[in-house]
């Protein structure tokens, strides 16, 4: 622990925060492939299986003045960082109001520079020097805040990788690498993707800290970028941080994960998802009662209920606004 | 003023934006202590230290990808590429980041990254130290390519990428670096992106080019006056997003029109001058529009005979501009 006195498992409120959190992220997840099943949005991809580490990595950090570099699962992180259920819809269904890209990209593509969250594209790992440049200005600048990144295991072999974790190194940034290791990039599993034991390992070709934890383990998890976070302030360097779970959903609404998996692994997996791991920890210690998470529940419900019916009520841009910011207005063009 | 020749003039203009605002920084492989490779940082790290005149890694990706971090932040990075055949890696940062970020976010973040990068044959470089990439990039709305012809130029434009909004990929030819020298302003002034200039004016034929071949056609265009013959030179500078309608006006006006780039011919910046001229000046023209490029082999070979006939040169352009007079 960073605080001898603080302990996170004794902290009620904080505990049953990061649980609504999480349940907030399953939720809007689930109405998700609803509507995608349904015909009303055209793409999801899911956080399912993934939320307990977004939200407790989350959790440890400094949510007022650190950024955030998510990757496309990381509902639970933009969440966290501010992100309103309503703005997540609006996202989802592509709606001119969406803060992330206003409709122009697909799902998932997170982006909201008032909450820090930094925009992302799709080619895989881009994000991870973009991080060091992040923690690079904000040490340049004096500013004590630390930029978080998070990416797929797969992700870990892109170049961008090394040559991000290797920067970082080189010049001590404080940036927190995390990677979410579900197991498959799409559908190649783990040991197709690399030869090593644990992607945490690769930390020590960059002389950085690196650290595996189980990624269904919420104060495990918290106590690892707590921890990662504090040498970060303390110039002390970045972390690489492996928190592993496994991806509940295909690799997306247009995957046919039964291709290359077996329903057998899928429902031996679900048995040890980390949302009901955290809420039966919260019922043993007596945070949570069955009344309380049914209150829970339906307010989410509403939550997403109001949320869906605004998005799906809402305009698109208007088809004439797509030579918009191509060049900021300052530009001759 | 001070004669200057083009590579100092990059040299000032890092210097006093460097001076002015303390977001700008330099990152790249040796800019630090040994000043760049040609030179083009030397004596920043003695003035601003290594925290602002940053030695990276041997890793273009980084170097582009991490720039890019920072002006996400609000910095005002200048990355350099140490040769402009090297930044091949860092194609997917400046494509699929750099100049889709102020778009795909709607304007939430902007990038405003400055690129810079030595191009260009006519030093011995051989295939990959003598390449011209700007055609890479040119189809790319988000990011400006900017190619100076003249030391003032330099100056001006580079000021002016740096204090750009937007991500600029800033390509120096590195035979001019020492080649070229002209008298520069020590004041502050920047030249504007985005606009063409009229670097001769003539009524006889029009070339159209950028970076060193500017150098190149006025040389031809002071032999080919003796002969009567009087050359209006267009100096693109902003070779993306191109200036249409100085394009266009420089065509009209003597409706015999040379286009000459070094790069290679097919799919160059020319090719996109000669469409936007198509579109616009049928009528006004009064030759079919000729290109002057490198041949279409991959790029520019090592040995002097085979570079020589790579390379565009005065000569070259004098022939073509009388050609097309005659015709």
């Amino acid at each position: 622990m960073v605080n001898q006195t603080y302990s996170l498992e004794n902290d009620k409120d904080t505990l049953l925060a990061m649980y609504r959190e999480m349940l907030l992220a399953r939720r809007i997840d689930e109405r998700m492939w609803l509507l995608n099943r349904s015909g009303s949005i055209p793409f999801v991809v899911s956080c399912q299986g993934q939320e307990v580490m977004q939200i407790a990595a989350s959790f440890a950090l400094n949510k007022e003045r650190d950024y955030v570099l998510p990757y496309y699962r990381d509902l639970g992180v933009v969440i966290h960082f501010g992100m309103t259920t309503r703005e997540i819809f609006l996202q989802a269904y592509a709606k001119g109001e969406d803060p992330n890209s206003g409709g122009r990209q697909m799902p998932s593509h997170f982006s909201q520079k008032q909450n820090r969250i930094v925009t992302g594209s799709s080619p895989v790992t881009t994000q991870v020097p973009h991080a060091a440049g992040f923690a690079l200005a904000a040490k340049m600048e004096k500013n004590p805040a630390v930029s978080f990144v998070t990416l797929g295991e797969g992700s870990s072999n892109q170049g961008d990788f090394h040559e991000g974790l290797n920067f970082a190194g080189v010049h001590k940034l404080p940036v927190i690498f995390m990677v979410e290791n579900n197991k498959y990039a799409i559908s190649v599993p783990l040991n197709k993707q690399v030869a090593c034991e644990n992607i945490s390992d690769r930390a020590i070709g960059y002389g950085i800290k690196g650290i595996k934890v189980d990624g269904n383990e919420a104060i495990e998890v918290y106590e690892a970028v707590k921890q990662a976070h504090q040498r970060a302030l303390n110039g002390e360097g970045a972390t690489l941080i492996e928190a592993v779970s496994y991806r509940l959903t295909p690799h997306s609404s247009d995957d046919d994960d039964m291709t290359y998996r077996t329903k057998d692994e899928v429902t031996n997996e679900k048995s040890k998802d980390g949302i009901v791991r955290f809420q039966n920890f919260l019922f043993e210690k007596g945070y949570l009662t069955e009344t309380i998470n049914d209150d829970l529940e339906a307010e989410i419900k509403k939550e997403i209920n109001d949320a869906t019916e605004y998005a799906e009520n809402a305009p698109y841009a208007d088809a004439s606004t797509i030579n918009n910011y191509v060049y900021g207005e300052k530009g001759d063009h | 003023m001070a004669v200057m020749t083009y590579i100092q003039a990059v040299n000032q203009a890092l210097k006093e934006e460097m001076e002015q605002n303390e977001k700008v920084f330099v990152l790249g492989e040796d800019v630090g202590k040994r000043g760049g490779v040609f030179l083009a940082t030397a004596g920043l790290y003695d003035q601003f230290g290594e925290e602002r005149v940053i030695d990276t890694p041997l890793a273009e990706s980084a170097i582009a990808g991490v720039g890019i971090g920072a002006a996400m932040y609000g910095m005002r990075p200048v990355a350099e590429m140490q040769f402009a055949d090297f930044i091949m890696p860092a194609v997917n940062q400046i494509i699929s980041e750099a100049a889709r970020i102020r778009y795909r976010s709607n304007n939430d973040w902007n990038c405003p990254i400055t690129i810079r990068a030595p191009y260009g044959g006519g030093v011995h470089g051989a295939l990959y130290h003598s390449q011209s990439i700007e055609a890479i990039f040119a189809n790319q709305p988000g990011l400006k390519i900017v190619m100076p012809s003249s030391p003032y130029d330099v100056k001006g434009l580079l000021k002016a990428a740096i204090r750009d909004d937007d991500p600029v990929l800033f390509l120096e030819h590195k035979r001019a670096y020492r080649l070229l020298k002209e008298e520069v302003p020590e004041e502050e002034y920047t030249v504007p992106i985005g606009k063409a200039n009229t670097v001769r004016k003539g009524d006889d034929v029009t070339v159209i080019t950028y970076g060193l071949c500017v150098h190149f056609a006025k040389q031809a265009a002071e032999k080919l006056e003796q002969e009567g013959i009087n050359t209006e030179i267009v100096d693109l500078r902003t070779v993306y997003p191109l200036d249409q309608q100085a394009i266009i006006n420089a065509a009209s006006k003597t409706g015999k029109v040379l286009l000459v780039t070094e790069d290679n011919k097919e799919g160059s910046i020319i090719g996109e001058v000669s469409a936007i001229i198509s579109e616009h000046c049928l009528f006004d023209l009064d030759a079919p529009i000729r290109r002057l490029a490198g041949p279409e082999v991959p790029a520019m070979p090592y040995a002097p005979p085979l570079e020589k006939e790579f390379m565009v040169s005065p000569e070259k352009i004098e022939q073509a501009i009388r050609d097309l007079a005659e015709f």
